[in-house]
């Protein structure tokens, strides 16, 4: 498990990268990612391309950063979600609180 | 646990050499290093000399008499138990086979003679911090073991005080079956069921996020709003409402519950299903063994706030013989040994190719400890039965004391117009306000029902004038139902009356009730004859309501019912 983040040319976004199992043991990374930035994103990019599982608890990491980035009118966008992954946010019903695509 | 002796470096030696003139020259080289030394002149003076001092190395001759080093050795190792005391031989002896005899006898090192007092030093040093890690490691092992058992001793208590808050529930009913480990709860594992007073079954299967303590406490308050909402007569909707405002209240963001809540309604032969999260459940029809999906439409309990969270469930008709299958994803994540998992297709093969419900369960039981390789614990899973046998016992609830206890003479109406209508429950408030009267508590299961009935009624077919017609077959029952909740939430005129009248009658009394509604009204002879037909999907509200209450009139243009409920002396 790997998670790499950066930030768009223009400042506005950052991109979070995860790879191998977004699991339990990723929270610490994960949590850096977006609070140790020297900026503050509009908007957030979740990018899963290279994510091959995700646990319920992965997904309590998601609410966090929703959480972090506004709650209601946070802009986050999970993309390049595999299918396995796309079931189980899906079974969470997670295109209710973020853009999947 | 012995004591540490020697963490400054300085130690007591035990010198086991048969020579005097070698054991005086060590002894000597030994105490000018800073240690005690205590000598012995052959392997049984040794061991003795062990016991009673406990020294921290010894230095041992292979050769000597009564008792050699070898031996020596061992019994000194014997003794010494899990704590390294390192015993290091003095040997002339320079043949490889001897130096292998003294290391299987327990020796930890060797050193030659003639002695080299700086190798001596330096083999007593690295000997000693050995010594002094083993040491470490035995003590953070027990450490451990004795955490993990205060852990496991807090998790049985914790696990008995949730059994007592949960102990009202039908889990044991003679139609569930489940599968569910006694450390479920410390996996996050919620497995809720009771009875509503009118006799339908609620279940609740709840998976919280994360494992331990944490998702344990999150389970507290839901058992307790779960257990005692349904004995009041609560909707699905009201209950998951509350869950849902409670879990967001309590739960640090990030941490939430999946879960799955069922109404089985075996009377009025319903099936609603509220899934937040979980892995699809099934419904098997007995009729043509076709499964039904009861899939997860919602986020999971304590994400949203109330005023997003969406309560709406999914109606399905059911049939004696059907059977409602739910699981925790903990079943689709059993692995294997090379890490596969069991997987939705896997559970789905099985199910379609099951040709005996019956076992269906033990089946899927069978399957995943085949796969798994062993017993898995884990997963949660139920099965319920639909049956039309009657309910044997549903709960007693506990009233209060209060003025009303004896009070058996009063009236009293309520009219509930459309905005309170579309968001408001009157039952519960209904038939809290009945339980007053005594005679009528052991009553409350029947006269819920007959309330529930007329309600539904008056609502559905008088206010928002829904066609029971509708719920002709299964799809015409999905549509009555979605049609039911757009009607509601459009609602904006009429009016459903209640009129409650206690008439004491010596030791006995009766409840006069009446419920009106704004309704247009019905033809009340010709459905009370179209109900009579065994194959209508609907409408069996009436013939219950008959059956249920002593006397039961409905108004000729069908806006309004009267029933009664009698109770004698000695109720």
């Amino acid at each position: 498990m790997t998670i790499s983040a950066q930030l768009s040319a223009d400042g506005q976004e950052l991109i979070i990268s995860v790879e191998g199992r977004f699991d339990f043991s990723a929270h610490q990374d994960f949590r850096n990612a977006y609070e140790r930035v020297d900026a503050s994103p509009k908007r957030y990019r979740v990018d899963l391309s290279n994510a091959n599982y995700l646990d319920s608890s992965a997904l309590g990491m998601l609410l966090l950063l929703r959480d972090h980035a506004g709650g209601d009118n946070a802009r986050i966008s999970l993309v390049n979600c595999r299918p396995d992954v796309r079931k189980i946010l899906a079974i969470s019903n997670f295109e209710q609180l973020f853009e999947i695509a | 646990m012995p004591e540490l002796k020697g963490d400054k470096g300085f130690i007591t030696v035990l010198l086991a050499e048969d020579g005097p003139a070698d054991r005086m020259l060590l002894a000597t080289l030994v105490a000018r290093l800073g240690h005690r030394v205590l000598t012995a002149a052959n392997g049984l003076e040794a061991v003795a000399l062990f016991e009673q001092e406990r020294p921290q190395l010894v230095l041992m001759d292979a050769l000597m008499p009564v008792m050699d080093g070898f031996e020596a050795a061992r019994r000194i190792k014997r003794l010494a138990g899990e704590e390294l005391v390192p015993i290091i031989f003095l040997t002339s002896l320079s043949e490889g086979e001897a130096l292998v005899q003294s290391i299987e006898a327990g020796g930890d090192d060797f050193l030659s003679k003639p002695y080299n007092p700086l190798i001596l030093e330096a083999k007593i040093k690295a000997m000693n911090r050995l010594r002094r890690l083993q040491a470490t490691v035995l003590e953070q092992r027990d450490l451990i073991a004795r955490h993990n058992g205060h852990l496991l001793t807090e998790q049985r208590v914790a696990k008995a005080v949730f059994d007592k808050i949960t102990h009202s529930g039908c889990l044991g009913a003679a139609n569930i079956r489940y599968l569910q480990s006694p450390y479920a709860l410390f996996n996050g594992d919620l497995l809720l069921a009771a009875y509503k007073p009118s006799g339908e079954m609620h279940v609740l299967l709840g998976d919280f996020t994360g494992h331990g303590l944490p998702a344990a406490i999150g389970a507290m308050p839901v058992a307790d709003a779960f257990y005692s909402m349904t004995a009041r007569g609560y909707s699905p909707s009201e209950i998951l409402c509350e869950l849902n405002a409670k879990l967001k209240r309590i739960l640090p963001v990030g941490m939430f519950c999946c879960a799955t809540l069922l109404s089985v309604d075996t009377q009025r032969r319903l099936l609603e299903v509220w899934n937040g999260g979980l892995p699809a459940g099934y419904l098997r029809r007995v009729a043509d063994g076709h499964y039904v999906e009861l899939a997860s439409r919602h986020l999971p309990l304590g994400v949203l706030e109330n005023d997003a969270f969406d309560t709406s469930c999914d109606v399905h008709p059911l049939a004696v013989g059907d059977r409602v299958l739910l699981l925790s994803d903990g079943v689709l994540e059993v692995s294997n040994a090379t890490g596969e998992t069991f997987g939705e297709e896997r559970l789905r093969t099985l199910l379609r190719e099951c040709d005996e419900p019956a076992r269906l369960f033990a089946q899927i039981q069978n399957a995943l400890a085949d796969f798994h390789g062993e017993a898995h614990d884990d997963a949660s899973m139920l099965e319920i039965l639909v049956s039309d046998e009657p309910i044997s016992a549903l709960p007693m609830q506990e009233y209060g004391k209060s003025w009303l206890i004896s009070s058996q003479d009063w009236s009293a109406s309520f009219e509930f117009r459309a905005q309170t209508l579309k968001s408001f429950n009157p039952l519960p408030f209904l038939l809290q306000l009945l339980m007053e009267v005594r005679g009528l508590r052991p009553r409350s299961g029947e006269l819920y029902t007959v309330l529930a009935e007329l309600y539904s009624n008056a609502l559905e077919h008088g206010v928002m004038g829904l066609n029971s017609a509708l719920k002709q077959d299964a799809a015409g029952f999905s549509e009555y139902y979605r049609q039911r909740d757009q009607r509601l939430s459009e609602l904006d005129a009429g009016f459903v009356r209640f009129h409650l009248q206690i008439v004491p009658n010596g030791e006995g009394g009766r409840l006069l009730l009446r419920v009106e509604d704004s309704g247009e009204g019905f033809a009340v002879a010709e459905e009370l004859a179209r109900q009579q037909s065994p194959t209508s999907l609907g409408g069996r509200g009436m013939r219950l309501i008959c059956r249920l209450a002593d006397e039961c009139t409905w108004d000729e243009d069908g806006r309004g019912v009267s029933v009664e409920f009698c109770w004698n002396a000695g109720a």
